[in-house]
């Protein structure tokens, strides 16, 4: 493919939409002919990432909207997942394995681990009250020897 | 994409095949189901059976964890069977093989209980 491809996606702050995004990112990633595991380890980290913006970003307002904008550019894949909700107060507290800010809705405090161990690269800003963005880049590993 | 939960009932332990998506939306269910049937049932320990569950993320891994709390809290065991390569490196990366015994599948984890009670 030359040049890059993006697509945005925007939907209600609802859990249902959690499936509908990982999906809809796989989908369109499957251009790049990903392993299964490299497919996997995208939808959940975007599922982690759409997670978070509802239940934290939002706290399950679903008038809310999370959007994602994801990128192929040679052999990578870009995702940035943002909410304008809440925000993070603490942004090193919340990297930190096993921690949660919600543990009575036994959270397991694993999101952002996951996501730093499933992508090659991760990136989190987020400021009171105006919002969280995750930044992400995956390499899919089959595409490389194309672009080397 | 949604989640099935089969609870059965051998002996003294409660067997839960999951089979579908484990995730925040569907994690609900499976607590609820999985809470009632440890409190009210006559099982002593539950077996996971992960053989058809196709993805988890970490809100998976807190149901799992907060009813092994409960079982464990009643003196029973939780152990888990069946899983998948990509569930295996959720298990791995949060610590959960600390905790949890894995089998490879229903009749291994049968017998290693049969043992302990």
């Amino acid at each position: 493919m030359n040049g890059s491809n993006e697509m945005t996606l925007s939907f209600s702050a609802r859990s249902e939409n959690e499936a509908f995004a990982r999906i809809a990112v796989a989908a369109f990633v499957s251009q790049l002919d990903p392993t299964l595991e490299e497919l996997n380890d995208l939808k959940t980290a975007v599922s982690e990432a759409v997670t978070n913006a509802i239940i934290h970003g939002y706290e399950n307002d679903p008038t809310c909207e999370v959007t994602i904008e994801a990128r192929i550019e040679g052999d990578s894949v870009s995702l940035t997942v943002s909410d304008s909700g809440r925000g993070i107060e603490d942004l090193e507290l919340a990297r930190q394995p096993l921690y949660t800010s919600k543990p009575e809705l036994e959270r397991s405090g694993m999101g952002f681990t996951i996501m730093e161990n499933f992508m090659d690269r991760f990136e989190v800003s987020s400021r009171i009250d105006g919002g969280t963005r995750v930044a992400m880049l995956k390499r899919i590993e089959s595409k490389k020897a194309l672009y080397n | 994409m949604s989640l099935q939960a089969e609870l059965e009932q051998y002996r003294n332990v409660l067997i839960v095949r999951l089979r579908g998506e484990l995730d925040h939306h569907t994690a609900d269910v499976v607590r609820y189901k999985m809470e009632e049937a440890i409190l009210r049932g006559s099982s002593e320990h539950v077996i996971l059976s992960l053989k058809e569950l196709q993805f988890m993320d970490s809100s998976g891994l807190g149901v799992i964890l907060g009813r092994y709390k409960q079982v464990k809290s009643k003196g029973g065991k939780m152990v888990v069977c069946d899983v998948n390569p990509n569930v295996h490196r959720l298990f791995e990366m949060s610590g959960l093989f600390k905790i949890l015994t894995i089998h490879d599948n229903e009749r291994n984890a049968i017998s290693s209980l049969e043992v302990v009670s």
